[in-house]
């Protein structure tokens, strides 16, 4: 088969599978939308804005674990790709960002939307390439799609100079079935011996526990993690990225740890003598001051990544390999060595973390005359049954999200956990309802986030992707303002917008239902209402309780025992800002 | 502590890039990089000086592991091995001050390898430590120009670092 390089470029994801790509037209890769338009194997869905490509490509692959696809032109369109980029490398997502750039001949003059793409990601991709000549596009192709997905997830970049896709220029077209490189040969299996190491220290633990991450969902380990958890009976906690690998109403789980963790993970992360951290990487969020971390732990890592071993925090027991692998060899030592753990110790440490549980550090003001976001979340919970895919910007609401709706399953629960992209979630969630059309599809957002990347409702319309946005309206930047509170004495410096839009008529403007929910009786029927229109996107901005605060909370400097809790259950919280 | 990293990195442009641009995102100290290719044109050698803690190094080594051009690495300080390091030393001279120079060089093993009638040009290879004590033993004033290569190394006995 002969084909250009344009039509081998396309071809070729068609060979990987590729179902979708998220992309914007121009100059640099006019060939390549030439190519697009005659076929239909690969579908193309136009965003109004690079950002919301990369975000709906990763959206697209947070919640299917397949690769997700972004096409940009050069310059502006490959820079403004680089915020999505970036968040795809902070959260190890798998994504290939194919970017025009200009005809090689004039690469270096500073030629019209020239940007030094490779350059410019460089820190922010597992790899990047500038392909040079057309006879290496398709394995180059290939070779992009076996760093994305295989050892630790990653973006990478494909840079294409306009002339490679000439369409004047046919070759023989074959793309490659497998590649290799040299340089690149990420572990599998754990290493015998430590995993040996490891389970003896596990089965002599006094107060153990399991520190989950983003890795076991990324790692599809979620089997693995449920039956190693019940065959040991230690209490489970998860990072922010890990929710929903581990069951959230599973009676082992005790909550999200880290800085608006629960009382009860971090309290037990803090007096606990063994850790076993799988697919997580000690967060600045996670371990908050690092000289108070987990005093009197040992600590067992598994990790894809040698690099994320002994980073930040020193561990006793490396293992390198992939989670689901470790942890079945793992179980097979567990039940090869007959022991087990012993019950006495489990049953008076769970006692203990019974005691902190009863804390109940999620309560709030349930009495409010004012909507309280967790109430909208918990409501939201209720009439999705708890298997919606959430997506979320970032900020307040992303931690509510994160406490009160308790995902069961992996790939539910879509945010941008390490960069902390604000605009991430429109889009994210527009990529989520494509893979899953049938399913209910939420974006949790705050009138700050939703600004910055609003264009995509658009793209919602134009491609039928009916996902209910779950504004929580504070007019505040909310997260900003809660530090601005708790640490510059109130003075809230710029965290306040005072020309919000109307977002109902926003939201109509853009060809979708707009909603607006004042009184905290009105929540649930509207959510009801909202999410029995299968078709039609609906916005609902929802005017939450403008003081509102994420509790409980680490402050910055402190550690896992010294958290701030909320006033008392059943004062009431309404207030004035200062 | 200084360590010296042999990388054996693949002979394509923005490799040595990745490499130092990995060293500035993450704030490791770099004191000199050397690079050329290899006996085998697909590989280039990079020879890396930079110091830190044993945990610092540690991360230095992974993460330049991590990237995907870098085929192998080791750190010398794990082997017995041998540095050295090239310089060229450009050195005002005058009637009496030249034998004093000659000399000088002869002890250090260096060679003159260009002469004019009011300068010398000294060429000397060893370990960074003996360059420098060549610099102090000379006058500070009548160096025009000292050009280094930075170390390079190579590990002792039959172990090497190759494919």
């Amino acid at each position: 088969m002969e084909l250009n390089g344009a039509q081998i470029v396309i071809q070729s994801l068609k060979d990987e599978g590729v179902e979708y790509i998220f992309g914007y037209p121009g100059g640099a890769v006019l060939h390549l939308y030439d190519a697009i338009f005659q076929q239909d194997d690969v579908k193309h869905i136009l965003v109004r804005h690079e950002q919301g490509a990369t975000h709906a490509a990763d959206g697209y692959a947070r919640a299917t674990g397949k690769p997700g696809v972004v096409l940009v032109t050069s310059g502006p369109g490959a820079t403004n790709a680089v915020t999505g980029i970036a968040t795809a490398y902070m959260d190890s997502i798998p994504m290939v960002i194919i970017s025009g750039q200009v005809p090689s001949p004039v690469i270096g003059s500073d030629a019209f939307q020239e940007v030094d793409m490779v350059g410019i990601t460089r820190p922010c991709v597992k790899h990047n390439f500038l392909v040079k000549d057309v006879t290496k596009l398709a394995e180059t192709i290939k070779k992009a799609f076996y760093v994305a997905t295989t050892g630790r997830p990653g973006p990478v970049v494909v840079d294409i100079p306009k002339d490679i896709t000439d369409p004047r220029i046919k070759i023989p077209y074959k793309y490659p079935k497998k590649v290799s490189i040299r340089s690149y040969n990420p572990a599998v299996f754990g290493d015998k011996g430590q995993i040996k190491k490891a389970v003896d220290l596990l089965l002599t633990a006094q107060k153990p526990i399991i520190y989950s991450g983003g890795g076991v969902v990324l790692g599809e380990a979620s089997k693995e993690l449920i039956e190693f958890a019940h065959t040991l009976g230690f209490p489970v906690t998860n990072t922010l990225m890990g929710l929903g690998a581990y069951p959230a109403t599973d009676k082992q789980f005790v909550g999200m740890l880290g800085m608006h963790g629960t009382y009860e993970a971090n309290m037990a992360m803090h007096e606990s003598d063994v850790i076993i951290a799988i697919g997580a990487r000690f967060d600045d969020r996670v371990t908050g001051k690092l000289d108070e971390f987990c005093p009197y732990a040992q600590i067992i890592h598994i990790d894809i990544d040698p690099a994320s071993i002994s980073k930040t925090v020193k561990v006793a027991i490396p293992i390198v390999g992939q989670v689901k692998q470790v942890l079945d060899q793992m179980l097979e030592i567990i039940r090869e060595s007959k022991k087990k753990p012993s019950k006495k110790a489990l049953e008076s440490w769970w006692n203990q973390i019974d005691q902190w549980r009863a804390v109940k550090c999620l309560e709030y003001d349930r009495e409010s005359r004012l909507i309280k976001p967790q109430y909208v979340i918990e409501q939201l919970y209720e009439v999705t049954k708890g298997d919606a895919y959430v997506t979320s910007d970032v900020g307040q609401h992303q931690m509510w999200a994160a406490q009160y709706y308790p995902f069961d399953k992996p790939r539910r629960w879509i945010n941008s956990g390490g960069l902390g992209t604000m605009g991430f979630g429109l889009p994210a969630a527009i990529g989520v309802k494509l893979a899953f059309p049938d399913s209910e599809v939420a974006c949790v957002t705050g009138d700050a986030s939703i600004q910055m990347c609003i264009q995509e409702l658009s793209t919602a319309l134009q491609y039928k992707t009916p996902v209910k946005i779950i504004n929580l309206n504070n007019s505040y930047m909310g997260m900003v303002r809660q530090w601005q509170e708790f640490s510059y004495e109130s003075r809230y410096s710029h965290s306040y917008m005072d020309t919000i839009p109307e977002f109902v008529k926003l939201a109509e403007a853009y060809g979708h239902v707009g909603m607006r929910i004042d009184k905290p009786e009105e929540v649930r029927p509207a959510l009801e209402e909202a999410f029995a229109m299968k078709d039609r996107t609906v916005f609902l901005d929802i005017l939450t309780d403008r003081t509102e605060n994420v509790y409980p909370m680490i402050e910055s400097g402190k550690g896992h025992h010294d958290m701030t809790l909320r006033v008392a259950p059943g004062t009431s919280t309404d207030r004035e800002l200062a | 502590m200084k360590h010296i990293i042999s990388i054996l990195i693949e002979n394509e442009s923005g490799a040595l890039s990745r490499v130092a641009g990995l060293f500035s995102a993450r704030g490791y100290n770099i004191e000199s990089l050397t690079v050329a290719p290899t006996e085998d044109p697909s590989l280039s050698r990079m020879t890396l000086v930079t110091w830190g803690s044993d945990d610092i190094i540690e991360q230095i080594t992974k993460q330049l592991n991590k990237l995907i051009d870098v085929v192998k690495l080791i750190d010398l300080e794990d082997f017995v091995h041998i540095e050295r390091e090239l310089m060229m030393v450009k050195i005002k001279t005058t009637e009496h001050t030249r034998e004093e120079i000659r000399s000088l060089a002869a002890i250090f093993r260096g060679k003159i390898i260009d002469v004019t009638p009011t300068t010398y040009v000294v060429e000397m290879t060893g370990p960074s430590s003996k360059l420098d004590a060549f610099i102090a033993a000379i006058d500070g004033d009548t160096i025009i120009e000292v050009v280094r290569s930075g170390p390079t190394g190579i590990s002792r006995g039959e172990k090497g670092l190759h494919l």
